[in-house]
């Protein structure tokens, strides 16, 4: 971390988006993490990728857990209102946000300990509701706070920092995240910002539970050979299948040539995906399944969008709730007064 | 035996065949004919097949506690608890069994007397279809009761009429089987029989509703729009019927869609979170538990103490601790939740004392959380939540608005020079916040569980600590002259004690007044309605020498509040306890209190 304060003055040229904001109106308070933590390239994406969609700091909620991880929403967005919640309960908090007020736009900020191990049943349900939200975990399969152990999605066969052996099967969340419903299901890595960027930028305009694992390797803890979470053995397993630029607009806009389109949400919206690996197909869901397993047997670590429901319907949409957020309604809507009451009252007798 | 308007009735059923429904029908009709009665299902923690008794009591005189002891009059439907069920029988008392087939005359005592209607038979020989045969076996001994306690068959029709409105061709096999036991018993049996039901006036404009019900309505009204829960008995019912309420007053006309979301969560930690987060993000939300639920909220409850957000809980307490007994009744989880979770912590719980209460006290449960930032707590138990109490009608004045508190608008913020999400502004402990996406550049701050100084900002500097600990504390203070008063009973003359209760012991205690001054004993009352306590009960414990403290919990909870939160000698304060899952009874309340009067070195005896 650094202690030298960020300047109040901002560089007279910096680039304004649509609604007049710089690249700092999206960023908050200095990052506590070590200096090379994987989690601050996260941050650093998502300031870029909120600044790129022209969206109004304010009406980002962003929540989180406990860990490293979910310290960083003190990090960006410090226009937004955070709820820096419980160990493993952010998903609860953030279902009922949700369920107040439709209109704001929700970021969850998780990590492995907190969403795979404490909060793996939290985890579970938010993404089985499809609860309309952003939901990145920084994925580093080792606790950074409590200095070192290993945490559910640490590779059997991994070593710790100590050499000691992790003998445990790992969560694997994407995996999770497609079996539950996700409808946008993505996994990245901190050290590809080209990837994460766009990744964040679609699923915070997708209209469903949208799940990004982001492997975000701990310069602390799990940087060292042995490890499969290490900058390293990332770099060198990784293996993209759709890196893709975001395009927004009307589809007649579309460059035809080798891109395939993709909508994420509604008609103006589109994804320009260029695509690698002919055969993988964004919609079928059981076939992402099976070439993830396929290709972890394998040794790879396959990031990029994995899956997409091009039509998703969130909780909203299941309890067919108002279309005004629920925080809005006054008494006029709510109360239903005096005098049905007393008619309630005469059925009781 | 002979008595009008004054016995109790004990229905002995196998659960899940149908019983319950046509008890409550018995209970109805006596009201209907004006004369007040309490009922009590109790009932175990099954589906099917394990015995269930249901408790009415009449009384002209409006006694709505448990009487206690045995009933006057059995219903003897359960062949398994036959044996226990009629050695309780009062002596002098009745026995109506079904006579199809007949008993051993060694299974019947001398000192009652025997009603037999073959009510299996005579279903048997009206209805083709096995399940109705089943069913309206109820429906018959209930026409018999009719016949014996010399009942207005009309208010047992009407109230079929109503029950089955919409299903015409449920109302006929129901009415015919009424008239098959009532005219069974008119032709074989001495009707009446010594206990009468006689037309009255006493029941007034009072309503009969459950607790949980009552408490659901107070949500609509008080304006939740957000609920989430995880099944657990005896709260379900609140959920179900807040569900039911909803579907009733909040539709949107033009959409048909709905101003509320009700979320059934994997757990209670879970409920506890989705109700914090939607009232962070300012929804006015709750949610419905029994002890054990209490116990997973713990972490969260601390949380929303400490970072402020509003919260209602309902505690429809239960028999513990862990599953305990699921289906009886104590108020056993006061401590628990008004200390609820880890470092210091204290809250708000609002006591109500009948469904009534419950609706009132539920709507105001929202105001209180949003004006003062921290989970309140509703405190119901059994007794009152799952049974139909008789008590006033319902009101509402239209005038009243929601109370959110200090809450900043955009407006507010540009024109406050100073906005911190922590900062004691106007020095009673509360401060003032903003809802996420109020304003493009002010008021927004990350809440959280880990210390931070009054703008909200991070710290562990040992001084900000405790000055925002000394804070809530200022804040607990407010709290005091915002919740309902205790209510006060006078003894109307020199009293040799006071007597302090709460909750559902209200009923019996009232009795129990009664009671007591019959024998000369003369008590000042209060009952406690809210923690933390007014000031008057401090003054209200000063001013006797002596205090009972009548409860339905093992360790004196109340008393050990009393203890700490008022600085009293404990020695003033005399424990009243009964906790072995019934309704505790003014019998009860008036034996303990008059044995000690009379003996004040005996020890208490247990129950």
């Amino acid at each position: 971390m650094t202690y030298l304060p960020k300047p109040k003055l901002h560089h007279p040229d910096a680039t304004v988006n649509a609604i007049g904001f710089t690249r700092r109106d999206y960023e908050s308070a200095v990052s506590t993490l070590c200096a090379g933590c994987g989690h601050d390239a996260i941050s650093a994406a998502i300031v870029q990728a909120c600044f790129e969609l022209d969206l109004p700091p304010h009406r980002v909620a962003k929540l989180s857990g406990i860990g490293c991880s979910s310290k960083t929403p003190q990090y960006f967005l410090g226009a937004a209102h955070g709820l820096n919640t419980l160990h493993g309960r952010m998903p609860s908090a953030l279902t009922g946000a949700n369920l107040a007020n439709r209109d704001l736009i929700y970021l969850a900020i998780s990590g492995d300990g907190d969403s795979a191990s404490i909060g793996l049943g939290h985890f579970a349900h938010i993404i089985r509701r499809g609860v309309h939200m952003t939901y990145i975990v920084a994925n580093n399969g080792v606790y950074g706070l409590t200095r070192g152990q290993f945490s559910a999605t640490a590779d059997k066969g991994s070593a710790g920092k100590r050499g000691t052996l992790n003998a445990d099967e790992p969560v694997d969340l994407v995996s999770l995240a497609l079996q539950l419903g996700a409808t946008f299901v993505a996994r990245s890595f901190s050290g590809d910002r080209e990837q994460l960027v766009p990744l964040i930028k679609a699923a915070l305009l997708h209209g469903g539970a949208a799940f990004i694992d982001c492997i975000s390797p701990c310069v602390a803890f799990n940087n060292h050979a042995g490890s499969t979470k290490s900058f390293e053995y990332v770099r060198e397993h990784d293996e993209a299948v759709n890196p893709f630029d975001l395009v927004l607009g009307p589809p007649d806009t579309r460059d035809p040539g080798e891109m395939a389109e993709e909508t994420v949400r509604d008609a103006d919206v589109m994804l320009r995906m260029r695509e690698r690996e002919a055969e993988y197909d964004l919609h079928d869901r059981i076939a992402a399944m099976t070439y993830l397993e396929t290709r972890r047997a394998a040794g790879t670590i396959v990031t990029g969008l994995l899956y997409l429901d091009p039509e998703p319907r969130d909780l909203h949409a299941h309890l067919e709730t108002v279309a005004e957020p629920l925080t809005h309604l006054g008494d006029a809507e709510l109360c239903p007064g005096g005098t049905a009451l007393a008619a309630f009252n005469g059925t009781l007798r | 035996m002979t008595a009008v308007n004054d016995f109790v009735v004990q229905f002995s059923n196998i659960n899940g065949s149908g019983s319950a429904s046509a008890n409550r029908l018995f209970a109805r009709a006596v009201l209907r004919m004006g004369v007040p009665v309490s009922a009590r299902n109790i009932f175990p923690s099954n589906i099917q097949g394990m015995p269930t008794w249901f408790e009415v009591r009449v009384s002209g005189a409006g006694h709505l506690g448990r009487r206690g002891d045995g009933p006057d009059l059995l219903v003897a439907m359960n062949p398994q608890t036959w044996d226990a069920d009629v050695a309780g029988l009062q002596p002098g008392g009745y026995l109506l069994y079904d006579s199809t087939k007949p008993l051993p005359r060694t299974m019947h005592r001398d000192d009652i007397t025997v009603l037999g209607v073959p009510i299996t038979e005579l279903c048997h020989g009206e209805y083709a279809d096995p399940r109705e045969r089943l069913l309206l076996r109820n429906i018959v001994y209930v026409g018999a009761l009719s016949a014996l306690l010399e009942m207005d068959v009309a208010e047992l029709e009407r109230l079929l009429a109503e029950e089955f409105r919409g299903k015409a061709r449920l109302v006929a096999p129901n009415v015919r089987a009424l008239h098959l036991g009532r005219d069974y018993a008119q032709a074989h049996l001495p009707c009446p029989i010594g206990l009468r039901v006689e037309r009255s006036t006493a029941v007034g404009d009072r309503i009969f509703i459950d607790g949980n019900t009552a408490a659901a309505l107070g949500c609509v009204y008080g304006g939740a729009t957000v609920a989430a829960w995880y099944p657990i008995t005896p709260s379900t019912g609140l959920v179900d019927a807040f569900a039911r309420h909803c579907r009733r007053y909040r539709i949107e006309p033009e959409t048909g869609k709905r101003r509320y979301a009700i979320l059934q969560a994997e757990d209670e930690l879970a409920s506890i979170g989705i109700v914090i987060g939607a009232a962070w993000n300012g929804a006015r939300a709750f949610t419905a538990t029994s002890g054990p639920g209490i116990s997973l909220m713990q972490e969260y409850l601390g949380f929303a103490y400490f970072s402020e957000i509003p919260a209602v809980v309902f505690d429809v307490q239960r028999a513990g601790p862990s599953t305990g007994m699921p289906t009886r009744t104590q108020q056993s989880d006061l401590l628990a939740c008004a200390y609820a979770s880890h470092g210091d912590t204290k809250h708000v719980l609002l006591i109500p004392d009948d469904p009534r209460e419950a609706f009132e006290f539920a709507a105001l449960a929202f105001d209180l959380a949003d004006r003062l930032q921290t989970p309140v707590f509703v405190m119901l138990d059994l007794d009152m939540a799952m049974n139909d109490w008789l008590c006033d009608p319902l009101v509402w004045d239209d005038a009243r608005r929601m109370d959110r508190g200090k809450v900043m608008t955009a407006q507010a913020l540009d024109d406050t020079p100073v906005f911190g999400r922590y900062r004691d502004v106007d020095g009673d402990g509360i401060p003032y916040r903003t809802y996420p996406g109020t304003h493009p550049s002010r008021g927004a701050f990350v809440s959280r569980g880990t210390t931070r100084d009054p703008f909200g900002r991070y710290t562990e500097d040992g001084p900000t600590y405790v000055d925002n600990m000394e804070r809530l504390l200022r804040k607990f203070e407010t709290a005091k002259a915002f919740v309902p008063a205790p209510v006060g009973r006078p003894a109307g003359g020199p009293a040799v004690a006071g007597v302090i209760y709460y909750g559902s012991t209200s009923p019996a205690m009232q009795e129990a007044f009664g009671i007591l001054a019959h024998q000369g004993i003369a008590l000042d009352a209060l009952r406690v309605r809210a923690f933390p306590f007014a000031q008057s009960v401090a003054e209200f414990i000063d001013a006797h020498d002596r205090v009972f403290v009548v409860e339905q919990n093992r360790d004196a909870q109340l008393r050990m509040l009393l203890v700490a939160e008022c600085g009293v000698d404990p020695s003033r304060l005399t424990p009243v306890l009964h906790y072995d899952g019934t309704p505790i009874t003014a019998r009860f309340i008036a034996q303990e209190i008059a044995a000690r009067i009379e003996h004040p070195s005996v020890a208490p005896a247990r129950r």
